[in-house]
């Protein structure tokens, strides 16, 4: 039988009080945001933040607790903002959306920062103290190679596919310091949004791979703001060494996400995204229950192991109240299903 | 369709203008708020103090009234009060329309975050959003006053959708509530309406629901009042020569801050709508020189005859120190009474307009 498994990729909204702190100990300035040697105040602030959000994850009853990334001003572009070979450029927009980030320019050889190892270790020690977590497990996020190569600027590698073999080795000696995982995250919005040409999908495959064989935890490549391409579909189903894939149920057109996967199949387990990240409406538990059994009624199912229920992108978009009340349609959902 | 600009263009020029030539000189709307005034609106939050909602209120009029004679004594032919009563151009108008609700700041960038409304219901009239303040500032003013509006398309497409199927569906509905508030202002007098669409700017591929939004915002309007469209920070070639069809009097548009590298495209076809062209940057704290701003004059020159020729800055001076912000206006017109007299004189070769004389 299929396993559902309730998680979310993390990048959670700031506490309304950490949102008043934070900006008061750090300023509204290009200059003030995160570099990865925050002092002490900070880093309290944020220890505090981690902490209520793996509280509010345990309330919710997901099975897989994520550090929450509050720290990521940057968004997804974060591991890279805090990077020594890295200069943040100005403020460029994120995405399709309404928000911004530093443009990471790559100076220079990529090496290790162990800065997103640090806060999982955090996240981690949380949880092991944690009363009731006996359930839960650790999940980590980071960005997939192809979309953080795709929001950065290269001003040293000089060529496309070298500079996602670059990410894809720097990203993979961060997991190979994380502290023990269950699943790894990688975001991978770009694909969506921004797809490798046709002929260039097997380095941005590759590239994902590279990630992927640095941890022995379930890898899940998360797409999102819509539906993925045919073609790049299969390519990732096939080679980028993905436990699951995951795919936007939300934003889109869903139909072609499961014409996808009913035409070329689908990694063992699947991820889907199936609460609003960008929208307050909160759906009921049923209905984000519904969605799981219209989508598996659709697709073959010999030998699926899992189905992650998530939300479609990151939560950060929300106003606290409501991203945690998406938390709880999640957990919820799960519980509907068995 | 443009409306008519020339049938309601010669009721701002001052009974004393100077010079032949007349180049409208208006504000975007937006100004700093004085420190005291930023004081005021946390003391009221404060429970501790005496310091209560009519005393704000007071507070807010005073600032007005500052702020409008400021605009004046800067010379400008049309005033704004600044908006010194609002807090932020999506907040304030969800604040008054029934339908909006509110459940906290979300992150824009950085630390800098913004209370996005959710849409939770059919958005419905209530109370009129901004006669008070019209008729307040009319009052104070001497000169006529221009009424910026938020519209529907930034505040639909810049809040949660719950309630509606999509969210054009709920641009269409707010246009309809603009279009009443908009008969309001009229009816007490208003007589220059500007809808703000910096939504418009990230999305151009949405030209054609902006444009069905104006048209049920225009209808119905006499073609003495004078209706402009502000956007900014756009790729322009993307929304023209589609503006051209849309139904309002002025077309106002920040190029100063790209250094004006945009306007060959508004060159081709004819431009049809009155240019309002933005001349000082919003966001560079230098005050630009007399000189320099009659150079980004002939610049609109280039697109309009000056009969058609509105002159503002880029956008709301609002982040800018109050001194500079001052200062930007004051030179901004003293650089457009300049041009309109060498515009006169034939200095100005209008089939040449950046050419020396």
């Amino acid at each position: 039988m299929t396993e559902r498994v309730a998680a979310t990729p993390g990048l959670y909204p700031l506490p309304d009080r950490a949102k008043e702190t934070l900006s008061d100990l750090k300023g509204h300035q290009k200059g003030d945001l995160l570099s990865g040697d925050e002092s002490e105040a900070i880093v309290a602030e944020y220890d505090e933040v981690r902490a209520e959000y793996v509280d509010h994850q345990l309330d919710a009853g997901l099975d897989l607790i994520s550090e929450g990334q509050g720290r990521w001003d940057d968004m997804i572009a974060h591991p890279l903002t805090v990077s020594d070979a890295v200069e943040t450029g100005g403020i460029v927009r994120y995405y399709d959306n309404n928000n911004f980030y530093r443009d990471p320019r790559v100076a220079d050889d990529l090496g290790f920062s162990g800065d997103v190892a640090g806060e999982l270790s955090d996240a981690a020690d949380l949880l092991a103290d944690a009363d009731g977590a006996a359930d839960a497990s650790l999940a980590a996020t980071l960005p997939g190679p192809y979309s953080l190569a795709d929001l950065a600027t290269d001003e040293h590698y000089g060529d496309e596919a070298e500079f996602q073999a670059a990410i894809a080795e720097f990203l993979a000696g961060e997991v190979a310091a994380f502290p023990a995982h269950e699943t790894l995250f990688l975001l991978e919005p770009s694909l969506v949004t921004n797809p490798p040409a046709e002929g260039d999908e097997s380095s941005a495959t590759d590239a994902i791979a590279t990630v992927a064989d640095a941890t022995d935890a379930d890898v899940v490549v998360q797409t999102f703001y819509g539906a993925l391409g045919e073609k790049l579909y299969a390519h990732l189903v096939d080679e980028a060494g993905a436990d699951a894939l995951g795919l936007d149920l939300v934003a889109g057109d869903r139909d072609d996400t499961v014409y996808n996967v009913q035409e070329f199949g689908s990694t063992d387990s699947l991820s889907l995204g199936l609460v609003d990240g960008q929208n307050t409406l909160v759906e009921d538990a049923e209905t984000v229950a519904e969605r799981v059994e219209w989508f598996e009624e659709q697709i073959p199912l010999e030998g699926f192991d899992r189905t992650y229920l998530t939300p479609n992108t990151e939560l950060f978009y929300l106003p606290t109240n409501k991203y945690r009340e998406k938390l709880n349609a999640l957990a919820a959902a799960a519980e509907v299903l068995d | 369709m443009v409306r008519n600009p020339e049938a309601n263009r010669d009721q701002f020029r001052p009974h004393d203008h100077p010079n032949d030539a007349f180049l409208l000189t208006t504000v975007v709307g937006s100004y700093p708020k004085p420190k005291w005034l930023n004081r005021a609106d946390e003391l009221v939050d404060d429970p501790d103090s005496k310091f209560d909602a009519s005393d704000l209120e007071e507070a807010h009029d005073d600032a007005c009234r500052l702020i409008t004679h400021e605009h004046e004594r800067a010379g400008l032919d049309t005033v704004v009060d600044g908006e010194m009563r609002r807090n932020e151009m999506v907040e304030f108008f969800a604040d008054r329309i029934d339908g909006y609700e509110f459940n906290g700041p979300v992150k824009v960038w950085g630390h800098n975050y913004f209370d996005k409304p959710s849409v939770v219901e059919e958005v419905a009239y209530d109370e009129p959003w901004l006669v008070d303040e019209f008729e307040f500032t009319s009052n104070v003013a001497e000169r006529p006053v221009k009424v910026p509006v938020t519209g529907p398309y930034t505040l639909g497409f810049w809040a949660f959708n719950e309630a509606y199927p999509s969210t054009e569906e709920l641009v269409y509905d707010l246009a309809d509530l603009v279009n009443e508030e908009v008969e309001k202002l009229v009816e007490a007098g208003a007589r220059y309406i500007q809808i703000d669409e910096p939504a418009l700017a990230t999305t151009p591929e949405d030209h054609a629901i902006v444009g069905e939004a104006l048209e049920r915002i225009a209808a119905g309007i006499p073609e003495e009042v004078r209706i402009g469209l502000h956007v900014c920070y756009g790729d322009y070639s993307r929304i023209y020569p589609e503006i051209n069809d849309y139904p309002i009097d002025e077309f106002d548009v920040e190029l100063c801050n790209g250094d004006f590298e945009q306007i060959p495209t508004f060159t081709d076809p004819e431009f049809e709508p009155d240019l309002a062209l933005g001349v000082v940057d919003a966001h560079t704290a230098e005050v630009e020189s007399v000189a320099e701003i009659k150079e980004n004059i002939r610049q609109g020159l280039r697109v309009v005859p000056p009969e058609k020729l509105t002159i503002s800055p880029d956008c709301g001076l609002k982040l800018l120190p109050r001194d500079v912000a001052y200062g930007k206006t004051e030179n901004m017109v003293t650089a457009v009474r300049e041009v309109e007299a060498e515009i006169d004189s034939g200095e100005i070769d209008l089939d040449n307009p950046l050419a020396d004389d």
